[in-house]
């Protein structure tokens, strides 16, 4: 037993790589002197190096570990790599941050670390007990982190109230798995698939087990009617774990979402089907209309980010392979362009997260148009328009819904963009075409934010001009999909 | 269905305890005298005098202590399954054993360096990113 067990340990290196580094971290920043505790932003980024070094051994590995709890296969590798390139802008983004605001550099990055390790273990879980705890890891890193300005009452309100809540959609999601290890005597997804297949299982059970567990992803993915916490904790939380919560943690629940509802619960299709369509429609409208009214640009962007998860939502209702590779990369654009523009809005709200208004980019495109520039082409791509990737990244679901014969969805998802792209040429309408207040400050630049800016429109426009490549490694990951 | 019929039990022992608690509850309510006076409807402290209102806020570094505590409660049980079989599970099952100590080992040092394991105000110690 202990020989195989062994043998199966390299499936998991990059989660193990990523742990012992983020523990590293801990204790060097415990026991450095603090002049050299800055250190710990390069030994994460070489922790994420490592680590993508281990993912990327696993490619072409397709079966499943540990008596069935971790499969590897291209899906699980796609978004281990995703969340690595998430993992890796956030800490760039925010070591600079940690120092503008005081905050101990050395927990914020082993945080981060740490809740990688749980969006890998959700993306490569294949039972329900697994997924379970993947998310526990992610949710209490991400408890810490919203709330790490611990003298700042936003902060902690928004670490408080995604506790209270993410405790809540957790006692649902525990109670889905309950049931439906109650109704299939198993809590593996392949083998919940067998059992209802094979007609075994009590499916009013199986129905309400679907139902809660929907309830817990739906809460983690921020989509209607259980989106409500979002706009306060994006406002409220350091304006980096903003952007990462508002792209790792969407990201992870998706994938959980998918593969529970693909692999588990495929024979249940014609009643989950109902639910996903339901709230993807709710989820674009609500999240758009919404936005169109915000004045604080951090709630813009969290009511955007809620209008996003339901154009992935269009591509979960697929259920085909096409959508999911969608689902792929727009996970991974998306991830881009959001981060790419919450990092600017950190830089633009100054000290202590103060100018996060709409009035306070008046007049950036002339006072620092480099950054405006780069502000205008996040929030085109966020929009959905042509040669960025966020254009590709629709069409690619839009496309997939068609196939599927989901006209409507699509035909939905199409008018939902054009109700964004009000609220965010509103932002570029500002910055070019109104004067700066005469009590101007300069924004500051550190190089750490201008490499993730920098990377982040390379990766749209790469992404948006040239969609072929990734678009194609999104369908070859899915092709082994079962 | 048998394993449904295996859940019975929990229902036996639920409707067993609901019925244990109202029937004492009521019989002794029929039996007992009834004798009230300002210490008897006061509510019970462990014996201490209640003073003032009970909705205080509590001091957060008694929840720091509670979470430390937790840690190494929640260790003991699962070291305890693992010491049982140890000897069948060999090296292998020695070697995770440690890590997982050691893995701990790094929290209680962590939080003691930071100072957190002291009873003075934290406001007094500085922010985190001094210590």
């Amino acid at each position: 037993m202990d020989g195989s067990l062994a043998l199966e340990i390299p499936q998991i290196f990059p989660e193990i790589a990523l742990s012992v580094f983020g523990i590293a971290i801990l204790l060097l920043d415990t026991f450095l002197p603090k002049s050299k505790r800055h250190a710990a932003t390069g030994i994460a980024l070489a922790a994420i190096a490592l680590t993508a070094v281990f993912t990327l051994g696993l490619v072409g590995e397709d079966g499943t570990f540990f008596s069935g709890m971790i499969v590897v296969d291209g899906f699980s590798i796609f978004l281990r790599i995703t969340f690595l390139v998430v993992g890796a802008l956030t800490v760039l983004a925010s070591s600079s941050y940690a120092t503008r605001e005081n905050l101990a550099v050395g927990e914020f990055q082993a945080l981060v670390l740490f809740a990688i390790v749980g969006m890998n273990l959700m993306a490569a879980s294949n039972e329900l007990i697994m997924i379970f705890l993947g998310l526990e890891t992610l949710s209490i890193a991400s408890y810490i982190l919203l709330g790490i300005k611990r003298s700042d009452a936003k902060s902690n309100e928004a670490a408080l109230k995604y506790f209270l809540l993410g405790s809540f959609s957790s006692a649902f999601m525990l109670y889905g798995i309950a049931l439906a290890y109650g109704a299939t005597r198993t809590t593996n997804l392949e083998a919940i698939g067998r059992e209802i297949a094979a007609g075994s299982a009590g499916m009013t059970l199986i129905y309400v087990a679907v139902g809660l567990l929907f309830v817990g992803f739906g809460f983690k993915v921020a989509v209607v009617p259980f989106h409500v916490w979002t706009p306060d904790v994006y406002e409220g939380a350091p304006t980096p774990i903003s952007a990462f919560m508002s792209v790792g943690p969407k990201a992870a629940g998706f994938a959980v979402l998918v593969r529970v509802l693909m692999v588990a619960f495929p024979a249940a299709y014609a009643k989950w089907l109902g639910l996903v369509w339901l709230s993807a429609v709710l989820t674009m409208f609500v999240g758009n209309c919404v936005a169109l009214v915000q004045s604080n640009i951090k709630r813009m962007l969290a009511y955007s980010s809620i209008a996003h998860a339901g154009y992935i939502l269009v591509a979960v209702a697929t259920r085909n392979q096409e959508g999911v590779a969608a689902l792929l990369f727009y996970t991974l654009t998306y991830a881009l362009m959001n981060i790419g523009a919450f990092t600017i809005v950190s830089l633009v709200s100054r000290q202590g997260d103060r100018k996060t208004y709409l009035d306070d980019y008046a007049g950036l495109g002339f006072k620092q148009p480099g950054l405006a520039a780069a502000l205008s082409i996040f929030l085109l791509s966020l929009a959905g328009i042509p040669l960025t990737a966020g254009f590709a990244g629709k069409f690619f679901i839009f496309r997939a819904a068609l196939e599927s014969k989901f006209v409507w969805l699509a035909i939905i998802g199409v008018l939902n963009s054009a109700i964004s792209v009000y609220y965010y040429l509103r932002v570029i309408v500002v910055m070019y075409m109104k004067e700066a207040p005469d009590d101007w400050s300069p924004v500051a630049m550190s190089s750490s934010a201008i490499a993730v800016i920098a990377l982040s429109v390379l990766g749209i426009l790469q992404f948006g001009i040239f969609p072929d490549m990734l678009i194609s490694l999104a369908r070859s990951s899915v092709i082994g999909y079962r | 269905m048998p394993m449904m019929l295996q859940f019975a039990n929990v229902l036996v022992f639920l409707a067993v305890g609901i019925f244990f608690l109202v029937f004492s509850l009521t019989l002794s309510s029929l039996v007992r005298p009834y004798k009230y006076s300002a210490e008897k409807l006061s509510p019970y402290e462990c014996g201490e005098n209640p003073v003032g209102s009970p909705w205080i806020q509590f001091n957060i570094r008694f929840y720091v202590f509670a979470l430390i505590f937790i840690v190494f409660d929640v260790e003991v049980v699962f070291l305890v399954p693992w010491a049982v079989v140890f000897k069948k599970l060999g090296m292998f099952a020695f070697v995770e054993g440690l890590i997982f100590i050691a893995i701990l080992a790094v929290g209680l040092a962590y939080v003691w360096a930071k100072g957190d394991l002291q009873w003075v105000r934290p406001e007094e110690r500085g922010s985190l990113a001094e210590r």
